[in-house]
C-alpha cells in the first residue's frame, strides 16, 4: 500500500544531515513551505547548501536559517528584496556563498535533472559575466550556454492540497518552482494546507505527480 | 529642456503597444506602463513567477497570498488567465512567445547591449532574476529609462561600463527626453519631447546619434 502521508512535521523533515543541498520551493511569499522550513531550523542540520530563487527576508522562512547560521552556501536568482536583511548583512561579513544564475536557468537545470537529462544549451547569459568560463557554442547563429543539471538530497515544497500518493495540487501563483524541484530531489516533501482522500483531486488539477514526491505533510499551524 | 515624469514616460511607451501583444513589464517604472494602454486594446500580461493575464491590484481584504508578480506586490488574474510553473513560464520568456518586455535599464549601448542587473560595487550583493531570460528571449525589448543618471551622467554609451545582461537586444529606448530606436548603423532618434532639440539630446548622450530620418 502507498501511503506517503507522515503524520508530523518533525517526522517529515527526519534524516536530513548537515551538509546537505535543500531545494526549497516559493517566490516571494508565494508558494514557501514555511513550516518545514521552520521544523527544518528546530531539527538542527547545518552547513547547508539552500538553493531557492530568493535568500528569505524579515525574519521568516529562509531569512530564519540564514539568522541561525544553518546555510553555508545559497543557490538562488535574486538574493536581495525588501527586508532581506540576513542575507546582506552574512553577506557583508563573508560568512556566506553565493551562487548566481538567471532566473530560467535555474529553473531549467532543476528540470533538466528531474528529466535526467545532462544539461542544455541556453542563449540566456550568453556574453555575459554569468556565462565566464562556461562552454558555449553557436547554434544555427546564435550563441548558448551550456548549463549542467542542479540536483539536490532534499526538495522542500509547498502546495494547496495533496493525497496519500502525494498527488499535488497548487493555489493560484504558488506552484511557481514547487513541480520542478519535486523532480530534481532525491527526496521530496510537500507541506499541504489540505490532505486529501484519494480520487477527490481533479486528475486534470494535478501539477505534481505524486512519483515525484516522497512525503506529504500537513499543515500544523506552526509559523 | 523639456523632461517627462515616469508616468508620462511610461504613457508614451503604452502607444506602442499593439492590441493582441503578449507582454511582460518588469519591476520598477515598467509596470506603470500597464496604466496607460489605451482603451479598446486587449494586452496579455506576463508575470514571471507563472501568471499570463496579471489584472489590477486586488480591493483591501481581497489578497491572495500566493497571488503576487514579480515585484512580490499582490495582483488578481483577469478572465481568461491562467497558471503555469516557472520552467513554464521561462520557456514562453526564452522560446520567443512574449512580444514585448518592457525592461529598465542602467546603461544600454550604441549596439543595443543593455546593463541593468550590477553595477561595479562588490559590496552589494548581485540580482539578476529574470532580466537575462527576459532580454534574450522576448521578441521585442523596449528600454524605459531616464536619459541620464542622476548626477547627469550619460546612460546611452558607446559601451556599457557595467555587467551585461544581454548582448543586441535593445530595438528601442524611451526616455525622459526623447525616443530612440536601435539601427544597424547606431541610435537614431525617432521623437523629441516638448522643445527638446537634437543637439540638447545628443549632448546628454555618450555615443553619437542619428537624426531623426
Amino acid at each position: 500500500m502507498i501511503d506517503k502521508r507522515v503524520a508530523s512535521l518533525r517526522e517529515a523533515i527526519a534524516g536530513i544531515k548537515s551538509g546537505a543541498a535543500v531545494m526549497i520551493g516559493g517566490f516571494g511569499s508565494s508558494g514557501i513551505p514555511f513550516e518545514l522550513i521552520e521544523a527544518l531550523r528546530l531539527h538542527g542540520a547545518d552547513d547547508l547548501t539552500v538553493i531557492s530563487n530568493n535568500a528569505g527576508s524579515h525574519e521568516i522562512g529562509i531569512a530564519t536559517l540564514l539568522r541561525d547560521r544553518l546555510v553555508r552556501k545559497v543557490v538562488c536568482t535574486y538574493p536581495r528584496s525588501q527586508g532581506s536583511v540576513w542575507f546582506e548583512k552574512l553577506y557583508e561579513e563573508g560568512a556566506i556563498e553565493l551562487e548566481l544564475m538567471p532566473q530560467g536557468t535555474f529553473a531549467e537545470r532543476m528540470r533538466a535533472a528531474g528529466a535526467g537529462l545532462g544539461g542544455f544549451f541556453t542563449p540566456t547569459g550568453y556574453g555575459t559575466k554569468l556565462a565566464e568560463g562556461k562552454e558555449t557554442r553557436e547554434i544555427d547563429g546564435v550563441g548558448y550556454v551550456l548549463e549542467p543539471p542542479l540536483k539536490a538530497d532534499v526538495a522542500l515544497i509547498k502546495a494547496h492540497k495533496g493525497d496519500k500518493w502525494g498527488n499535488l495540487a497548487y493555489n493560484t501563483a504558488g506552484r511557481n518552482f514547487n513541480p520542478v524541484m519535486a523532480m530534481a530531489a532525491d527526496m521530496t516533501i510537500a507541506e499541504v494546507e489540505h490532505i486529501v482522500e484519494l480520487g477527490e483531486l481533479d486528475p486534470e488539477s494535478v501539477a505534481t505527480p505524486g512519483i515525484f514526491v516522497d512525503r506529504v505533510v500537513a499543515q500544523e499551524g506552526i509559523v | 529642456m523639456t523632461r517627462l515624469e515616469p508616468p508620462q514616460m511610461a504613457e508614451r511607451l503604452a502607444q506602442d503597444i499593439p492590441d493582441g501583444s503578449y507582454v511582460n513589464l518588469g519591476i520598477g517604472m515598467p509596470v506603470m506602463v500597464a496604466n496607460y494602454v489605451p482603451e479598446g486594446r486587449e494586452v496579455i500580461y506576463h508575470s514571471e513567477n507563472g501568471i499570463l493575464g496579471v489584472g489590477p491590484t486586488p480591493e483591501p481584504g481581497t489578497e491572495d497570498p500566493d497571488l503576487i508578480n514579480a515585484a512580490k506586490q499582490y495582483v488578481t488574474l483577469i478572465k481568461g488567465g491562467c497558471y503555469f510553473d516557472t520552467a513554464d513560464s521561462f520557456a514562453m520568456m526564452r522560446g520567443g512567445h512574449l512580444d514585448i518586455a518592457v525592461l529598465g535599464g542602467f546603461q544600454v549601448s550604441a549596439d543595443g547591449n543593455l546593463a541593468n542587473w550590477a553595477t561595479d560595487n562588490e559590496k552589494y550583493p548581485p540580482a539578476v532574476g529574470g532580466a537575462m531570460d527576459l532580454s534574450v528571449g522576448a521578441k521585442t525589448v523596449y528600454v524605459l529609462m531616464r536619459h541620464t543618471t542622476k548626477a547627469g551622467e550619460p546612460k546611452i554609451l558607446d559601451a556599457c561600463t557595467y555587467p551585461l545582461t544581454g548582448t543586441g537586444v535593445v530595438s528601442r529606448i524611451y526616455t525622459d527626453l526623447a525616443v530612440l530606436e536601435i539601427t544597424d548603423e547606431g541610435p537614431r532618434v525617432v521623437e523629441l519631447f516638448g522643445d527638446n532639440s537634437f543637439e540638447d539630446v545628443q549632448a546628454v548622450t555618450g555615443t553619437r546619434l542619428l537624426p531623426p530620418a
